[in-house]
């Protein structure tokens, strides 16, 4: 069964936290949204496995504060 | 000149029945002369089995309302009889093109295959189809079948007994009554016999509104399907165009959910929006006009007793993918086969039961997959909006996107996968005609493998000998060869040297083997056609 990787496995962390914000330069809220959105569907697609996916959208749901907690 | 829709085709005329002291029984009662009620008389006229069609009305329906006719109904009209004028009458297309805002972003083609006698789809008016199918009937009566077509014939009430059904009929000379042996309910979406029978309908209303306009115009738009998310002519919502014969084109636009219906639908208000989509200077006329909601609903169960519901009234989805109609003549392909076995005493009355479980699946897929697309074409928060826009986006230059474009999932026949009436499944033989599923095409001798098989069961055997010994109720058998049929092989044999198929009269794989196996096909007849429960599936 495909597993989620949940260990470390960027090898420079901090170089590509900087280059996630960086692309969000100077966009209007509605476009980072968008471009955010387009994200989650090419690394989605790039991983494939189902129930990699399933697992990661279900560590994402389950993580976070939520209004009510 | 009177358009079709305007003409009696089946006026009143009074029965000897009316005039009966005791109710007069009939086998088969149909309630609904639209393209399901029709096409079921004919399959069991077809089958030898008498039937009565009752509807409140004496004409072809009003505008063209179903107008995507798919693959699969056209081989359902082939084995009715009516197949080749409802081509010829069409308008044929395979192609899709989708586009976002001003730009084209993706198109597709629906059938990218050859090697099958009909094409993907057909555009025709629902009138024109219904035409063709009064005409089948009435061509079938006047050969002495065993049809006939009660127009002005409104059923008031119903009594369902354990036997039969009561049937109170209304006519412009007053009321009479009948009985049937079996009913068939195919009195559209807002069925009065469900009603009656105080049955359930539950499902999803989605809330949007759209305009359907058909114009009559000379145009030299190809022949595709054109979708349109976000359009400039009509922003934050959806628009379709399509071509159907005479000239006419069917234009819908969504209007979302606080709107006017009755200021929307008048020709001030639609004439500039259509204007606005085609050009200033197009000239065009208005032919009809309607604004619809839709629900995506079913029945729980489509028999009850000796009532059964098919089409929109046992199951409605929505207008994205074509699935109404085309679902309702499915219906009546499972349905008509073992109704009429049934009723010649071939197949015990569970046969029927069968219609419901793989009836109500084919309903649940088509309920999914309509749902799946009105989710996408009309996002109902903020956030489905942006993935749906994102999806759009990156359809334009990556391909990968491209399947999540859902503009509708256009019909395709279901497969009963694990349906209770499915045998053996031989390993090795392609994936694609599991038991189950709907035959594919392909092409046999001179002509076509569907056009050849029998109006029951039938055994086809590729690159292996036929059976020395009979088969049960003398089923048709075919025999192909790889060498003279390479498309028909690769699609039933695959990689194996040989295949045998058993087939349902509703071209649907019963059974598969490499080799023959008389005891192997005798079983799984028996099962296929109720008289054995299938070990298989417990």
């Amino acid at each position: 069964m495909a597993n989620l990787t949940l260990s470390r496995n960027i090898a420079d962390p901090d170089r590509f936290y900087d280059t996630l914000l960086a692309v969000h330069d100077e966009l209007s809220k509605d476009e980072s949204d968008a471009l955010n959105a387009r994200l989650i569907l090419i690394l989605a697609n790039h991983i494939g496995d189902e129930q990699v996916l399933n697992k990661a959208l279900h560590l994402a749901a389950q993580t976070g504060k939520t209004e009510d907690s | 000149m009177t358009k079709i829709f305007e003409r009696p085709l089946y006026p009143y005329t009074r029965h000897a029945d009316q005039d009966a002291v005791v109710p007069v029984r009939h086998k088969v009662v149909i309630i609904g002369a639209g393209p399901v009620g029709l096409a079921a008389a004919i399959d069991l006229a077809q089958r030898g089995v008498p039937v009565v069609v009752l509807d409140e009305n004496d004409r072809v329906s009003f505008g063209s309302r179903a107008i995507c006719f798919a693959k699969r109904t056209l081989e359902i009209l082939d084995r009715l009889g009516c197949g080749d004028v409802a081509t010829e009458k069409g308008v044929t297309w395979d192609q899709g093109r989708v586009f976002f805002d001003e730009r084209e972003i993706y198109n597709f083609h629906l059938l990218p295959e050859d090697g099958h006698k009909r094409p993907a789809f057909i555009n025709l008016q629902q009138y024109y189809f219904e035409q063709f199918l009064v005409e089948r009937a009435q061509a079938l009566a006047a050969e002495g079948a065993p049809l006939e077509i009660r127009g002005r014939n409104r059923v008031e009430a119903i009594g369902a007994h354990p036997d039969h059904v009561r049937l109170e009929i209304e006519t412009p000379e007053g009321p009479y009554e009948v009985q049937a042996e079996w009913l068939i309910a195919c009195d559209g979406a807002n069925s009065p016999t469900r009603r009656m029978m105080g049955l359930d309908f539950v499902g999803r209303i989605f809330e949007d509104n759209f305009l359907i306009a058909d114009v009559i115009m000379q145009a030299d738009f190809p022949t595709e399907r054109w979708f349109w998310f976000d359009p400039p002519f009509n922003r934050g919502q959806s628009a379709l165009l399509h071509k159907q014969p005479d000239n006419v084109w069917r234009i819908d636009l969504q209007l979302g959910w606080d709107i006017d219906r009755e200021a929307e639908k008048a020709p001030e208000r639609v004439i500039p929006r259509i204007k606005q989509m085609l050009g200033e200077d197009v000239e065009f006329e208005l032919e009809w006009v309607s604004i619809y909601t839709f629900q995506c609903r079913r029945m729980e169960r489509f028999r009850h007793g000796r009532v059964i519901f098919a089409g929109d009234a046992a199951h409605q989805v929505s207008p994205f993918g074509a699935r109404g109609a085309n679902s309702g003549l499915q219906d009546v392909d499972n349905l008509c086969w073992k109704l009429a076995r049934v009723i010649q005493g071939r197949s015990p009355n569970w046969l029927i039961d069968t219609y419901d479980f793989e009836r109500v699946y084919g309903a649940d897929e088509n309920i999914l997959n309509s749902t799946r697309s009105t989710e996408f074409i009309t996002p109902k928060s903020e956030i489905s909006r942006i993935f749906r826009d994102a999806v759009l986006d990156l359809a334009e230059t990556q391909e990968f996107a491209r399947p999540m474009v859902n503009s509708g999932r256009l019909s395709v026949p279901c497969r009963y996968d694990d349906g209770p009436l499915n045998g053996a499944g031989a390993e090795g033989l392609p994936a694609r005609m599991r038991p189950g599923a709907p035959l594919s095409d392909a092409p046999l001798g001179d002509g076509w493998l569907l056009d050849q098989l029998g109006p029951d069961f039938t055994l086809l055997a590729i690159d292996t000998d036929l059976p020395d010994r009979p088969l049960p109720e003398d089923m048709t058998c075919l025999q192909a060869t790889r060498a003279v049929s390479p498309v028909l092989a690769e699609r039933y044999a695959g990689e194996q040297s040989s295949a045998v198929y058993l087939i349902r009269p509703d071209q649907h794989v019963c059974a598969r083997w490499v080799q023959f196996d008389a005891a192997a096909v005798e079983a799984a007849f028996l099962q296929a056609t109720g008289q054995s429960r299938g070990e298989a599936h417990g």
